[in-house]
């Protein structure tokens, strides 16, 4: 997935993540984690999630406050979509 | 046989059949030594006021080395102790032990004490933060004792927390030391864990916004224990010391906690006529008021006391005849306060009474059931309230060890999840009550009993409820947060965890992240 | 145990600390919402977040129900398709207006699921009636599709076409009421009752919901969590109910066992109906928190 703009998606609200996927040459990945002892974690559903959309550059950007793994995911997807400039996530490709 | 001077007359030395004699010496002639290690440093003066808190300070002997204690009746609102510190700096007297009834985010001024070494120790039930951010992270050379507030009373009392002067704010208090806490603009409603440190403090220093004509009495501070007096401008801010009401909670979660916990404790066969009950001030046992009054005006259920913090909640209950008696040693709002003021049935009384373990007998013993917040609730159901997951403490261990200890039932309610982080989990990180006290956990996840406990499981699900496993809850919690990277600790002790009988039941490790 | 929809619980699908456990208010169903509660703006990420949630999160025995937007938006075919693919039970539309938006949403439907690879016939479905016509012809919706399994009445787009407003007493939805709860049980399938939407006035919710289960509606749509365990405890069957279904079985059991073919309690013949409404009940009762198993 190409990266054409920058996209945003989410909240800082309690149990929300807020994340921002702008264009870059490599794939640069950014944690701000309410509690340091899950960035691991944090950074783990955010790289599977850019791996699922095929996105292999951009520099991303995630501010989480206590966001479960599947939050962090659709964040992340919901902002590359967005900067991919498209409408239809490829369902069939993702699990 | 060598004569002495009475009041003008001459007095043998001994009498036979009486013993020694002390002869009359003057009016105040002894007063300084008498009762020692109690200073009556203001006897037979006709008024106690001092101008200055510094004065106060002169007066009451403190000097370098010695301990100074202080309540939390004003809890986020305490003006009081940062006064007191601050004038204790400046008369160049250092390395104190502080012992406070408990400490709040209100007093983060107290880290520059530290550091500049005014302050060499820290007795307290409860830190939270600035002050406890850096007290996890080594702030002092000796560690912070945190104690419960029956211990606390227990410590006082055998000596081994000697308060050589208790600094008391109080709402209102006479020229002589009468005070009380439901009056004036900083009202507090009970100071029972004040009343505590003027009965065996070596001097008590009153401090006061509102001077009343004497005599204030009733008082809950009595003159007989009053050395001075000071007049300041203010005590306490009354936003940071109560709201109106307590507002119950409105959380959907927290209410879902409340409503099983109260139906926990009714299959539990609790809630019949002349019951007893606590609740503590988190939001899910605050909640579980609200569902127990429902279930005993159903019922037609009346309990014959409810003990402990007081809010306007069971003051409400105590109206309605639902609750024969309150008995308060600390008052949580407003409304509470004037209850106790107006309401014959509401009774004020100090920590002794509330949960002292080595009195002779204690409130708590009586109680039949309390519901109690947690941070931390482990495979053995021991119970963490004074450190977060992350290993900094941010809590008090308040009267939880305490009615935990005493209740015919002990109820803790958590989410079971918070943020990201779980409540329920393999070890606590810091033990402050320990699971054999603990009989019940309700979580917003289901429950779990303590297998001590078959009776109860057997109870709950004759009626109706579904009773997990501590560990089936744990992987719950564990399935929706994911295994966090361990807390980084020192190898310095930054804290001991005092059990209620004075044994240390934990200790806290510094935090280095 | 038959499927009770006594509580049908909206959560607004963008938002995670609502949507990541709904379950535990314990409701019959949780009705994801990616329509009114949704910004325009935002139903990409809504579509993303309940499908994600949907995947990982353990829901436990609650029915997951989603409401998508409406078959006229941009939004339908990318919602349905989503969800399918998620593993929703129960897909609402919002806004049907007669059995050819069902048929609509049945054929996409139908072809997602040969493509996800899920059961045929696995999805669910559930109709919306929000306008006059909806309701002239919820017979016709409640008997399109095999897969449709309730009607459910939607009050506030409702009374506004009919030009009027909601009051306490409900007169205005008086004849919507009737209409639909008459459709479904012609149609066999559930009716569900529109939302209370004042959640601090649990009296006026207690009123209402007595009086859509007394006209026989089969539950509620609810927006706050709160209203779960009232609308539960008025679905819930009475005492003597429960004495009077546990001794009807009671006598099945017994004339099964004494190889009797004529069933009867108190003189009175029973039928399998009968056995299998006292069946119902006594799962209801269960489902409400009652003891079921005690002695008399």
């Amino acid at each position: 997935m190409e990266i054409i703009k920058t996209g945003v998606a989410g909240t800082l609200e309690s149990c929300d993540a807020s994340v921002s996927v702008e264009e870059h040459g490599l794939l640069e990945l950014v944690i701000e984690s309410a509690d340091s002892r899950f960035a691991p974690r944090v950074r783990e559903a955010a790289l599977a999630a850019l791996a699922e959309l095929g996105v292999r550059a951009a520099r991303v950007t995630v501010r989480e406050k206590s966001a479960l793994d599947c939050t962090i995911r659709a964040r992340v997807m919901t902002a590359c979509l967005r900067a991919a400039g498209l409408e239809k996530a490829p369902w069939e490709a993702l699990k | 046989m060598k004569a002495k001077d009475g009041g003008g007359r001459t007095l043998p030395e001994t009498i036979a059949g009486f013993g020694k004699v002390a002869a009359f010496a003057g009016a105040w002639a002894s007063a300084a030594n008498r009762g020692a290690p109690r200073k009556l440093l203001s006897a037979g003066r006709p008024s106690k006021l001092l101008g200055s808190i510094d004065e106060a300070i002169r007066r009451s002997g403190l000097e370098s080395g010695m301990t100074v204690s202080f309540h939390h009746h004003f809890r986020e609102g305490d003006l009081v102790v940062n006064l007191v510190m601050d004038a204790i700096a400046r008369a160049g007297i250092r390395d104190l032990t502080i012992a406070p009834s408990s400490l709040t985010n209100v007093h983060a001024p107290l880290v520059e004490h530290c550091r500049r070494g005014v302050i060499k120790r820290i007795y307290t039930s409860g830190l939270r933060g600035e002050l406890a951010e850096q007290v996890s992270r080594g702030l002092l050379e000796a560690p912070v004792v945190i104690h419960s507030h029956g211990g606390r009373s227990r410590a006082i009392r055998e000596g081994t927390i000697r308060p050589d002067v208790a600094f008391l704010g109080v709402p209102s208090c006479d020229r002589a030391g009468n005070a009380r806490g439901w009056s004036g603009e900083s009202a507090c409603g009970s100071l029972g864990y004040a009343m505590v440190d003027a009965r065996h403090a070596c001097s008590v220093v009153l401090l006061t916004d509102f001077l009343e004509d004497y005599p204030a009495i009733p008082a809950s501070i009595g003159q007989e224990l009053v050395d001075w007096v000071v007049q300041v401008d203010r005590v306490g801010d009354p936003a940071g010391i109560s709201k109106g009401a307590t507002r119950l909670p409105k959380d959907p979660r927290e209410l879902l906690i409340a409503r099983r916990a109260v139906q926990a404790i009714d299959a539990a066969g609790v809630i019949r006529d002349g019951f007893s009950f606590q609740t503590g001030s988190g939001g899910s046992s605050l909640a579980a008021v609200r569902f127990l009054r429902e279930l005993m005006l159903e019922r037609g259920v009346k309990a014959s006391f409810a003990l402990g913090g007081i809010t306007s909640q069971t003051a409400r209950m105590l109206e309605e005849g639902l609750v024969g008696a309150l008995l308060d040693v600390q008052s949580f709002d407003s409304d509470a306060a004037r209850s106790l003021a107006a309401n014959s049935r509401h009774y004020e009384i100090d920590a002794t009474c509330y949960a002292d373990p080595h009195a002779a007998g204690c409130a708590v013993d009586q109680l039949d059931v309390v519901v109690l917040s947690a941070l931390e609730i482990d495979m053995a159901f021991n119970v963490n309230v004074i450190t977060g997951s992350d290993g900094v403490i941010r809590g008090a261990s308040g009267g939880h060890s305490d009615t935990a200890a005493g209740s015919g039932l002990a109820v803790v309610v958590a989410p079971l999840v918070r943020g990201r982080t779980a409540s329920v989990v393999d070890r606590v990180e810091t033990i402050v009550t320990p699971g054999e006290s603990v009989d019940l956990v309700v979580t917003d996840y289901g429950l779990a009993v303590n297998p001590r406990r078959a009776d109860l499981a057997a109870a709950l699900r004759k009626g109706g409820l579904e009773v997990l496993e501590i560990g089936e809850l744990r992987e719950i919690a564990e399935r929706i947060t994911g295994v966090p990277e361990p807390v980084e600790h020192g190898n310095r002790i930054v804290g001991v965890v005092e059990y209620r009988d004075g044994t240390v039941i934990d200790l806290i490790r510094d935090v280095r992240a | 145990m038959a499927t009770l929809r006594r509580s049908m619980l909206f959560v607004p699908g963008n938002n995670p600390a609502l949507v990541k456990d709904a379950q535990i208010y314990g409701s019959d169903s949780i009705i994801f919402d990616l329509e009114d509660s949704v910004a325009p703006a935002e139903k990409d990420a809504a579509r993303l977040l309940v499908w994600s949630s949907l995947r990982s999160t353990d829901y436990g025995r609650v029915e997951k129900v989603v409401r998508v937007n409406g078959i006229d938006t941009p939004w339908f075919r990318e919602d349905v398709e989503a969800m399918v693919r998620a593993g929703i039970e129960v897909i609402r539309l919002p806004k049907t207006e007669g059995p050819a938006d069902i048929a609509r949403l049945e054929e996409l439907v139908g072809a997602l699921e040969r493509t996800a690879g899920r059961p045929s016939g696995s999805v669910r479905l559930m109709a919306a009636l929000e306008g006059p016509l909806a309701i002239l012809n919820a017979y016709e919706i409640a008997t399109s599709s095999k897969r449709l399994v309730a009607i459910a009445l939607s009050a506030e787009d409702f009374v506004t076409s009919m030009r009027t407003t909601r009051s306490s007493e409900g007169v205005e939805l008086a004849e919507a009421r009737g209409r639909i709860v008459l459709a479904a049980r012609a149609a066999g399938v559930m009716a569900i009752d529109t939302v209370f939407t004042d959640v601090a006035d649990s009296e006026g919710f207690l009123r209402e919901a007595r009086l859509a289960k007394q006209l026989g509606f089969d539950g509620k749509s609810v927006i706050t969590p709160a209203q779960i365990p009232l609308l539960h405890g008025v679905f819930a069957p009475t005492k003597e109910e429960l004495r009077r279904a546990r001794r009807v079985i009671a006598a099945a059991a017994e004339a099964k066992v004494r190889g009797l073919g004529v069933i009867s309690l108190d003189g009175k013949m029973i039928d399998r109906p009968i056995i299998d409404r006292a069946q119902g009940l006594v799962d209801l009762a269960r489902a409400s928190g009652m003891r079921v198993e005690d002695k008399e």
